[in-house]
């Protein structure tokens, strides 16, 4: 791996991290603000001087070749890794020294790069359990069948059932998740990240395994909850077609740096990143 | 109705409506008198068993924990229940009333050490979470060995017997005073209170506990816990919170169980709550299936009753629950095995891809 793309440090092209976020979001806080975020595992740099901002309705792409700290990123965004340098801000928030659980409900949710779902559970469920903390009652008031269960129970309903059917999974609702086939359980992923209210949705390849006609149905649908939720989005995805489509702003990693920063544009007419990324895909890229 | 509808609680509705069913049935022959005594006997401790089952398999089934304690849980409410039914004899006259209060109180006990234990063992999980619930079990037991308990005007009076040099009479009891736990010998001269009627209507009561609170928030949060922890703390759950819930009420209905149990004896030993009556317990979970209270319940029963009626087999007992857990086991979990039994039994087929 470090032979095929060997970035010298001193080829690096800074881009000021705000200057991509798109005009509409300038007014708002940032949805996700990284400052100098880095984490060391014995030595390795895993991510090194990671900054990024993300304004409240932008949909920003993280790409990179294999083993360049993309998911490393999202595992120190949704603190399943604490950072050891720097600060990550969610809605102008420090989440310095919260939990998973906490980041999400500062409102950080994200889909995994090997799905993971409640298996055993029905889809409705899924979902269900992704809107826990939206209607909190007791679970004391759970058992005893309190007005309130019956109440919160009925928006549990509801309300997962609107959520499904953005995707069209309505009809799905009482199958098991880990029944059902691989591109409707990537789509119940984004479903039940949704849930949870997020301000900040983090996909992680979320095209993997996808037919062309699928992913097209999926570039649709990101966009769609982007518009419908007002929220941001960011996805690690290697389907160049579907980034540079739908990504207002790219930043591309390698060996844990960011070598980039820009617009779809720019970045596909960045010399560095043309050259060691772009351009070898193309050159080996029949499927493009 | 329309929630009838719903598919799950027609299936909770038909557990509760076998219950009561075996309940009345049961009642009746014993009006009648047809059951023999041998099995008359046995039929508190089989609703406390009963109980045991149901509470073990919110942590074991529905939680995802593999517990090799529950019988520790049992003690307490036992040992709790018989201490609060003998000092508020004259409190209480109504024995009915008394039995509820112990109850409750050995709920209460057992749901305090639950939650005491609950808190350093849940940060473990699998085997070291099962070999660290076996022994706190084995604690709980040793720890009752050491009680002397007893019980006058001025109130109770306690003894902790660690060298093991003290007896009833280091407890001082005034005139009139009435020793409870002894030690190692544990408690004798208990009344017993313990009728079939209220071991059903416990039952009743740790189903619908149990499952209300699966089909709660909680209960989802319980299940999503087990079937993927990073999952469920990325759509912010507790872990530790909802682990620590299914193992303080399944401690808590162990404990009322256990109360019940003691007051079914005139003789209560310590050493009857040990690491064969915890895995006894399993056995009816695993035999009922992980996570089915209906299965449970049924399990409970049979396994009970089976021993009492088969008297003379009864040496062989534990041995033939090895054998019947180990052979659940395969042919639960071995594909090959389940493949060869659809084969051999073409009507069950559907019924084991279904239940997959």
């Amino acid at each position: 791996m470090a032979n095929k793309f060997n970035f010298q440090r001193a080829r690096m092209v800074p881009v000021p991290s705000r200057a991509i976020v798109p005009d509409r979001d300038l007014e708002h806080t940032p949805a996700l603000e990284c400052i100098h975020l880095g984490i060391e595992f014995g030595g390795l740099k895993a991510v090194d001087d990671f900054n990024l901002t993300i304004g409240k309705t932008e949909i920003a792409g993280l790409i990179g070749p294999n083993g360049a700290g993309k998911t490393t990123v999202f595992n120190l965004l949704t603190k399943v890794y604490q950072p050891t340098h720097g600060t990550i801000l969610i809605n102008g928030q420090d989440t310095s020294g919260k939990s998973v659980a906490q980041v999400n409900r500062m409102g950080v949710a994200r889909t995994f790069q090997n799905i993971r779902l409640f298996d055993s559970m029905s889809v409705l469920d899924n979902v269900k359990v992704g809107l826990h903390n939206q209607e909190p009652y007791s679970a004391f008031e759970g058992v005893i069948r309190a007005p309130r269960f019956w109440a919160r129970e009925r928006e549990f309903e509801e309300r997962a059932h609107e959520l499904l059917d953005i995707f069209d999974m309505g009809g799905l609702a009482s199958e098991r998740a880990g029944s059902l086939p691989y591109g409707a359980q990537r789509r119940l992923e984004i479903v039940r990240a949704l849930a949870t209210n997020p301000r900040l949705l983090l996909l992680d390849e979320p095209a993997a395994g996808m037919n062309p006609s699928e992913t097209a149905e999926l570039m649709e649908n990101i966009v769609k909850i982007r518009d419908t939720f007002q929220i941001a989005i960011m996805l690690i995805e290697h389907d160049m077609s579907l980034v540079m489509n739908i990504c207002e702003g790219i930043c591309v990693l390698n060996f844990g740096r960011v070598i980039a920063k820009g617009t779809p544009e720019e970045i596909q007419s960045n010399e560095t990143v043309i050259e060691a990324y772009l351009g070898k895909q193309k050159e080996a890229g029949t499927d493009e | 109705m329309k929630f009838l509808n719903d598919k799950v609680t027609r299936r909770d509705f038909l557990t509760y409506g076998l219950v009561v069913a075996a309940f009345i049935v049961v009642s009746l022959l014993a009006s009648q008198g047809v059951i023999p005594r041998s099995l008359s006997g046995q039929l508190v401790p089989v609703t406390c068993y009963v109980v045991m089952a149901i509470s073990l398999n919110l942590v074991v089934g529905v939680a995802g924990d593999l517990s090799l304690g529950h019988a520790g849980f049992m003690s307490v409410g036992a040992f709790s229940g018989v201490v609060c039914a003998m000092s508020l004899s004259a409190a209480i006259p109504d024995d009915g009333i008394r039995l509820a209060v112990s109850m409750v109180v050995g709920a209460l006990f057992a749901a305090v050490a639950g939650f005491l234990i609950g808190i350093p063992v849940l940060r473990l999980r699998g085997d070291y979470l099962a070999i660290v619930t076996l022994a706190f079990g084995e604690i709980i037991k040793e720890v009752v060995n050491c009680l002397i308990v007893g019980t006058d005007a001025i109130g109770l009076h306690v003894i902790f017997n660690v060298a093991g040099d003290k007896t009833v009479d280091d407890l001082h009891l005034l005139e009139g005073g009435v020793a409870i736990i002894k030690g190692a010998q544990g408690a004798s001269g208990t009344e017993k209170i313990a009728t079939f009627a209220a071991g059903f209507v416990l039952v009743m009561i740790a189903l619908a506990v149990v499952l209300n609170l699966v089909r709660s928030r909680a209960g989802r949060a319980i299940m999503a816990v087990r079937d993927n922890r990073i999952a469920a703390e990325s759509v912010g759950l507790s872990i530790t919170k909802y682990r620590l819930i299914a193992f303080v009420v399944s401690a808590a209905l162990a404990g009322a169980a256990g109360a019940l149990y003691g007051a079914n004896f005139s003789q209560l030993s310590p050493a009857k709550f040990d690491f064969n009556t915890s895995i006894l317990v399993l056995v009816f979970v695993v035999l009922g299936g992980l996570g089915n209270m209906r299965g449970s319940i049924i399990a409970a029963v049979l396994l009970t009753i089976l021993p009492e009626a088969l008297r003379g087999f009864s040496d062989y007992r534990m041995l033939v629950y090895a054998i019947v857990l180990i052979l659940v086991m395969l042919f639960t979990n071995n594909p090959q095995l389940k493949l060869t039994l659809g084969k051999l039994l073409p009507k069950r087929e559907g019924a084991v891809a279904h239940g997959e």
